[in-house]
């Protein structure tokens, strides 16, 4: 991100039901539609948003979606930044290993999300929570 | 006895209190799109009023929730539920019971005879009591309300999930929408069903109608394509269009040894040839 990059919008939606997940990937659907992403970049933030949240809702334990839509000379971004205050993850790089899980899921929803996205940003600590931060710009 | 008086008043003027709120409901109603005639509304505040002037007498106006309210809690429950079939709004509905205030005031100050404490005395207790009253009423239309949302969830999670017979040994499952757990497994168990019942040896999975495909959603894919080998059936997915293709390449997610198509006809054109069928053209 650079200097240039200003907020035009930006909105918060609850993760704390499978259904927010749904209401969420709308949310995302609509904003990458209003930036005029193209189908395959729509598709990919919204893939990567639903992995996200549910993410936070199964392994944090519930948490928010806070989206950006940002502007940068005539580049249009969307920035969503996924935050629970769940157990946190102890270790970011095994965390982000294609196939490993500490659930029943693949194992390709953190590190799959990042493969989604321009910019991907993970912070965690043990104990306090998990914010994840992505950006695609069109 | 202050409520015998609000009972007393009540008593004297009912025939009023009907006619006026009656009007006053009918010409509310006249912006209501005309959904309620006028003579129903006239018979709904008559048979209203026939079970609230016992339910004043009774003098118990703090608790609406006693055995002296029963009839009329029943009421508003019942008006409330065909309000909502009605496809009436919330406030809508509980005007029925905040218009009689007004009309109800107005009794009550004439028949205070400029007593100003009795008056402020008897508008606080009915005004209390109608609250109480038409809050019951939105209570129980949003109850009604979550009823047919609930009953609609059901009847969806139903109907999503066709399992269509495309030839003789060949089904294909349309999935349309959200593929949430809860869906995915009545997918799943249906198509496994229909399997047997049918003894098919192909089934065609077409997710056209599936916006995102996430891990998730190729999990659940996944083990339907396991579950229906280990029956010895074979399965095709369709329906993947080049932005699914992309995000799942992304995604990393393995779909090896799962067959699939970009759409129903191809994939029915490979689960014909499969099964040794062919066509020619005449």
């Amino acid at each position: 991100m650079t200097a240039m990059t200003t907020l035009h919008s930006s909105g918060e939606l609850p993760l704390k039901t499978e259904r927010d997940i749904v209401l969420g990937r709308q949310t995302v659907r609509r904003l990458s539609q209003e930036q005029g992403f193209s189908l395959v970049d729509q598709t990919k933030i919204v893939t990567a948003a639903s992995e996200l949240a549910r993410n936070a809702l199964i392994y944090g334990g519930g948490g928010v979606l806070i989206w950006e839509v940002l502007l940068d000379g005539i580049k249009r971004g969307l920035r969503l930044t996924f935050k629970d205050e769940g157990p946190g993850i102890p270790n970011l790089e095994l965390a982000l290993t294609d196939g490993w899980t500490s659930g029943h899921g693949l194992g390709l929803g953190l590190s799959g999300a990042r493969r989604l996205v321009n910019e991907f940003e993970l912070d965690s600590a043990v104990g306090q929570g998990t914010r994840v931060t992505v950006t695609r710009w069109k | 006895m202050k409520n015998t008086t609000i009972s007393d008043a009540f008593g004297k003027r009912r025939a009023d209190i009907q006619a006026i709120w009656t009007k006053q409901l009918t010409s509310a109603a006249g912006s209501a799109k005309g959904r309620l005639s006028s003579t129903e509304l006239e018979q709904q505040a008559r048979q209203f009023l026939e079970l609230f002037h016992p339910a004043v007498q009774s003098n118990q106006l703090d608790d609406i929730n006693g055995s002296e309210w029963l009839e009329v809690r029943a009421f508003l429950e019942d008006l409330s539920r065909r309000r909502v079939l009605a496809g009436f709004s919330s406030d809508e509905t509980a005007l029925f019971i905040f218009s009689l205030k007004r009309v109800l005031f107005d009794i009550l100050k004439d028949e205070s005879a400029g007593d100003a404490m009795q008056m402020a005395d008897h508008f606080w207790q009915m005004n209390v009591l109608l609250d109480k009253l038409g809050l019951h009423t939105v209570k129980s239309y949003q109850r009604t309300r979550e009823e047919v949302i609930n009953r609609q969830q059901h009847e969806l999670l139903e109907l999503s999930t066709p399992v269509v017979k495309l030839w003789d040994g060949i089904l294909a499952l349309p999935m349309i929408g959200t593929l949430d757990s809860a869906r995915t497994q009545v997918v799943m168990e249906s198509l496994l069903q229909k399997i047997v019942e049918t003894e098919s040896q192909i089934a065609i999975i077409d997710i056209t109608g599936v916006p995102t495909v996430d891990t998730l959603v190729a999990q659940h894919l996944i083990k339907t394509v396991t579950a229906l080998r280990l029956m010895g059936a074979d399965c095709i997915i369709s329906g993947v269009r080049p932005q699914i293709a992309q995000t799942i390449v992304h995604l990393g997610v393995d779909l090896h040894g799962v067959t699939t198509k970009a759409n129903l006809a191809d994939a029915l054109a490979l689960a014909l040839k499969r099964s040794g069928i062919a066509f020619t053209k005449k």
